[in-house]
């Protein structure tokens, strides 16, 4: 007997915008395997790095204001496809244990802050909760002849005191799914390597550089495509890799899929529904290459 | 190579706001080097983040609350993840910048700008809206040629979007601001 799994969804603002196919994917995959999430009603922004740059109890604040948005739905466990917003809401309950910094962070809230709810992200409810060989059992399409490396960024699983998921220098909770789609992944000795995160704008320099060690040593392992898990690197990787081409004089043409994508392929979901059209360098001919029909008869771009 | 005299410089009362407000105990470190070794930023920086340690170790406020390599730090958590006597190293890089950010220190004028048109438009919109923040960052940067190129690439997406997200209770959001800037001036 099987008991469903339900969550509160806090989708984050780039679920929004930027990563809008990471939020249709991770929607379409959780309704194939009959996980229920449910949104959080007006929920707002977790602060992300600038607010715990600036300030802690700010910081907290932001991200305990959903906290309660999510203990109003009478639910106990939140679920999130982003590491970044993940970090904030971990970091905020984790410091709130301490009760004079939760009375400082209740002293901006219209309520007092909630330390009840359980909070953890997309990919940790699907290897945890839900588990390998049950999603093993729901794969039509294998993957079969699609070689990637798994990069899971810097943040999903550290500092592992409060993050508490997998392993901080060499998680395999993608690796491992990719394996159970039909995938071949091969070793990626920067899984959990800064990709330069939100220094795009600022800095973009930085990002090039690192983006570029993320992209020449996944080429150089003989991967196809990186898979992901944040929507930061995702969007340094795909959206900033001709930006990285010219800065570095490289000429990659790697996709970079969201894991959930490519576990709705898996499942035999469509590409549009899995936002695979979203993508910014195409991932056409990979795809095609794994001889779908079903999906192959949809052009991306 | 940089002589300080400790006797004279050491600004203990520093060294403990640091440890009060990071809840770390600084002498822990004993200077392995093992942070700086894996920081991928660590190019970027004027300090390393080791050498920040010692120096925050030492009481040397001024040095450190004036170093870029505060506002360098992407909290990718690789120190705190791997310093063998357990500190939190990231987040007394964090806490070191609130307390030069209080005391005025410019930081990088990039970052620092970036990060607070980013918090201006929570503030205003309760979610982040991408454009406008970047149209903010702009405008306070003068750097009207940042990411232009994207344009072609992403707009047909439809990933971007024109106008903040309609959301309910975004009041709550900035009044939570507004009470920590009230909170933060008594």
């Amino acid at each position: 007997m099987s008991v469903s799994l339900t969550y509160a969804y806090y989708p984050g603002c780039s679920s929004t915008g930027t990563s809008i196919e990471y939020d249709m994917s991770s929607r379409a995959i959780c309704a194939a395997l009959d996980i229920t999430l449910t949104d959080v009603p007006n929920w707002s922004c977790c602060g992300s790095t600038p607010a715990h740059t600036v300030d802690h109890t700010l910081s907290s604040a932001l991200s305990a204001r959903n906290l309660c948005q999510v203990a109003s739905m009478g639910l106990t466990a939140a679920v999130t496809p982003c590491p970044s917003c993940l970090s904030n809401l971990k970091t905020a309950q984790h410091r709130m244990k301490n009760d004079s910094f939760r009375e400082k962070v209740s002293k901006l809230l219209d309520k007092p802050a909630d330390i009840t709810v359980e909070t953890k992200s997309v990919l940790q409810i699907l290897v945890e909760d839900y588990g390998i060989e049950k999603i093993k059992a729901k794969v039509k399409k294998p993957l079969t002849g699609l070689t990637v490396a798994a990069y899971y960024g810097c943040i999903m699983n550290r500092p592992a005191e409060i993050m508490n998921f997998d392993d901080r220098e060499h998680p395999m909770a993608m690796d491992n799914i990719m394996t159970a789609l039909g995938a071949t992944v091969v070793p990626f000795p920067l899984k959990v390597e800064c990709c330069g995160a939100s220094f795009g704008i600022p800095r973009k320099d930085v990002v090039m550089r690192l983006s570029g060690k993320l992209l020449d040593t996944a080429k150089e392992m003989g991967a196809m495509a990186l898979v992901t898990a944040c929507p930061l690197c995702q969007m340094n990787l795909d959206m900033r890799q001709e930006q990285i081409n010219s800065a570095n004089g490289s000429k990659h043409h790697m996709p970079i899929f969201y894991f959930t994508q490519l576990m709705g392929l898996a499942f035999g979901l469509t590409e549009k529904e899995l936002g695979i059209d979203k993508l910014c360098v195409n991932p056409r001919t990979v795809i095609d290459a794994l001889g779908m029909e079903g999906n192959s008869k949809e052009k991306s771009q | 190579m940089n002589v300080i005299n400790l006797t004279s410089s050491c600004n203990s009362d520093f060294v403990r706001q640091v440890e009060e407000e990071s809840g770390q105990q600084l002498s822990l470190c004993y200077q392995c080097g093992k942070c700086t070794a894996g920081c991928p930023y660590t190019t970027e920086y004027d300090i390393p983040v080791s050498q920040i340690m010692r120096l925050t170790q030492a009481g040397q406020k001024e040095l450190v609350l004036k170093s870029k390599s505060l506002w360098l730090c992407a909290t990718c958590e690789s120190c705190t993840a791997r310093c063998p006597n357990k500190i939190d190293v990231a987040r007394i890089m964090d806490v070191l910048r609130h307390m030069a950010r209080r005391e005025g220190y410019g930081g990088v004028k990039t970052v620092k700008t970036f990060w607070d048109s980013f918090l201006h438009s929570v503030q205003k919109n309760g979610r982040v809206f991408e454009v406008g923040l970047l149209a903010n960052y702009i405008s306070h940067t003068g750097r009207f040629w940042t990411d232009m190129g994207l344009g072609p690439k992403v707009l047909p997406k439809g990933k971007i979007h024109f106008k903040p997200s309609a959301m309910q209770g975004k009041e709550e959001v900035s009044k939570i601001f507004r009470r920590y800037t009230e909170e933060s001036s008594k």
